[in-house]
């Protein structure tokens, strides 16, 4: 399924990260999944929220630059080689894996969260 | 030692008449070939005949940067193309550099200036001088080169980029002298000092300029290498280096009055200050052929004392520069524009984000840093796309100002928001 995420430019400096969710928490949403991505100087917040126009609303009149973005999201089945599987047909469809990151969702299972360089045809090509 | 006893010993008498008889030739020359001068002195209803001794200058228009610009890249010469012999160049305010043309008198009138500026450092025909500028473009190495050798001294044109090669020729070629920036020549000590090398040096002077400098460096450079260290001055747009030096009582650096005519001047009415006040060093290239400049205003604030020098000389020193009355900032020794940086951030970029340069020197090396703020149209969720857009703005600005910065990406808000250019920049160094 394709869904929304929502990414936030951060400077890699103490508070930052604090200053971001008190704005998301001030806005009532609330954050399912979250992935932090760091450089030397700056990180990307990559949030998966339920109601992500609003927080990006939020964010913006705080003076948070972020945007929202297209991800795979994928309910991993809890038995080895799952993953794997899942993978190959993304890269056999020739279809390129920017970054990736789970969640927990109910009982023992997981969400992964997959961004591509072309969601739809990702998409297709797990079925 | 005084290299020219007759010229730069004048009386001010002396000084004066020369000078007047220099200007009214040369605005001779401006009016009848120079199309631009001729329109704007016909704007201010002046003629020639109207200048007949220095105290006329003030009837005469002014020519800054912006002119040299408009007229790129030969519209100011003032003789054939065929009498040109040589061009320098420097970074102008935005794309295009300030081109500036040199007959083959220019290059002698350049040479016997930077001669007597070294002589005035103590150098002599039997010095080995290591130039340490960059050769090309740039004024500086070509200048100090020609001049060294008018001086008869054995020049070793080392350029820049190579500091290991330096020392070990400086060590094995026993070189007395050096022309070079004097951050660099410190960052040379530091080489040295580490390599525990300083005793095999055989150096003795030092003349440094290109960037402002302060008396605490100049003690520094010349405890830590044994040496005395000495201030040239110059700009492209009236020669390059040489255009005016200090003496051994460091009492304001002489310009060679029978060659340039300083005046200071208050920035904001353009009236001529009085002697000794603080304003902006305007100067006239009374000899100069190729591309002489009027009353050309160079936008550093200092002021001028007249009245002989201790060592004898009787030529006008500038004073300790006190800025600019523009916001040009001289980075290793490399003029840069706030407007250059803003130039390449939107080639990049679209339109200009708010950004901020902070320069300062540490450990003698300046550091220029560019903070940009990330807007949502340039942002992305990836980091490589944010590195790339990193790495796209340090080339643009690379290209268009000639060196390196340091290119951050901050939060909206994170930097000063304001009207004026001024609060893009902090300059923390301590230069004046």
């Amino acid at each position: 399924m394709i869904i929304k995420q929502l990414s936030i430019f951060l400077e890699n400096r103490p508070g930052t990260l604090d200053a971001a969710l008190g704005v998301i928490k001030d806005a009532g949403v609330n954050i399912s999944a979250l992935s932090l991505a760091d450089t030397s100087e700056f990180g990307l917040l990559r949030i998966i929220v339920d109601r992500p126009d609003d927080a990006k609303q939020a964010l913006r009149s705080a003076g948070y630059t972020s945007s929202i973005n297209e991800v795979l999201s994928v309910e991993l089945q809890h038995e080895v080689g799952y993953l794997s599987g899942i993978v190959k047909k993304i890269s056999e469809a020739g279809v390129n894996i920017e970054y990736m990151y789970a969640a927990p969702s109910q009982g023992n299972a997981a969400t992964m969260f997959i961004k591509t360089d072309d969601a739809a045809k990702a998409e297709a090509a797990i079925g | 030692m005084i290299w020219n006893e007759t010229k730069e010993c004048m009386s001010r008498d002396e000084i004066t008449t020369l000078q007047g008889k220099r200007l009214h030739k040369l605005v001779d020359r401006l009016y009848h070939n120079v199309e631009f001068y001729r329109k704007k002195m016909q704007e201010s209803g002046v003629e020639p005949g109207d200048i007949r001794g220095i105290e006329d200058i003030t009837k005469l228009p002014f020519t800054t940067y912006e002119d040299l610009r408009n007229n790129y890249p030969y519209g100011l010469t003032a003789v054939p193309r065929s009498e040109i012999v040589r061009v320098q160049a420097s970074s102008g305010t935005t794309g295009k550099p300030k081109v500036l043309c040199y007959t083959r008198r220019d290059i002698e009138i350049w040479s016997e200036c930077v001669a007597r500026a070294m002589s005035m450092a103590g150098i002599t025909r039997d010095d080995i001088i290591q130039v340490g500028y960059g050769y090309g473009l740039f004024t500086g190495g070509l200048g100090a080169h020609y001049g060294a050798e008018n001086l008869g001294a054995m020049v070793i044109p080392m350029s820049t980029g190579n500091t290991k090669k330096l020392i070990d020729m400086m060590i094995d070629c026993e070189v007395t002298a050096i022309a070079c920036t004097p951050s660099y020549l410190l960052h040379v000590a530091e080489a040295l000092e580490e390599q525990g090398l300083v005793d095999r040096i055989k150096l003795k002077y030092a003349v440094c300029g290109a960037e402002p400098w302060t008396d605490a460096m100049r003690a520094q450079i010349e405890k830590r290498l044994g040496i005395k260290a000495y201030d040239i001055y110059g700009l492209t747009e009236i020669m390059g280096p040489g255009v005016a030096c200090d003496c051994r009582f460091h009492k304001g650096l002489h310009i060679y009055e029978d060659h340039f005519l300083p005046e200071i001047i208050d920035p904001d009415t353009l009236e001529q200050k009085a002697h000794g006040e603080l304003g902006e060093l305007c100067i006239t290239t009374l000899t100069k052929e190729g591309m002489p400049l009027l009353r050309y205003r160079t936008r550093d604030l200092t002021s001028l004392e007249y009245g002989q020098c201790e060592c004898g000389r009787t030529m006008a020193r500038i004073q300790r520069f006190r800025g600019r009355s523009d916001d040009m900032l001289v980075i290793r020794g490399v003029n840069v524009f706030p407007s250059q940086v803003e130039h390449a951030l939107l080639t990049v970029a679209g339109t200009t984000p708010n950004y901020f340069i902070t320069v300062d020197r540490i450990n003698n090396n300046d550091t220029f840093d560019v903070a940009i703020e990330v807007e949502e149209r340039f942002f992305s969720d990836e980091v490589k796309k944010l590195e790339k857009l990193r790495a796209d703005v340090e080339s643009a600005i690379h290209q268009t100002v000639g060196i390196k910065a340091k290119v951050k990406l901050v939060e909206p808000n994170a930097l000063p928001h304001s009207e004026g250019k001024t609060k893009h920049v902090e300059d923390k160094r301590k230069l004046s």
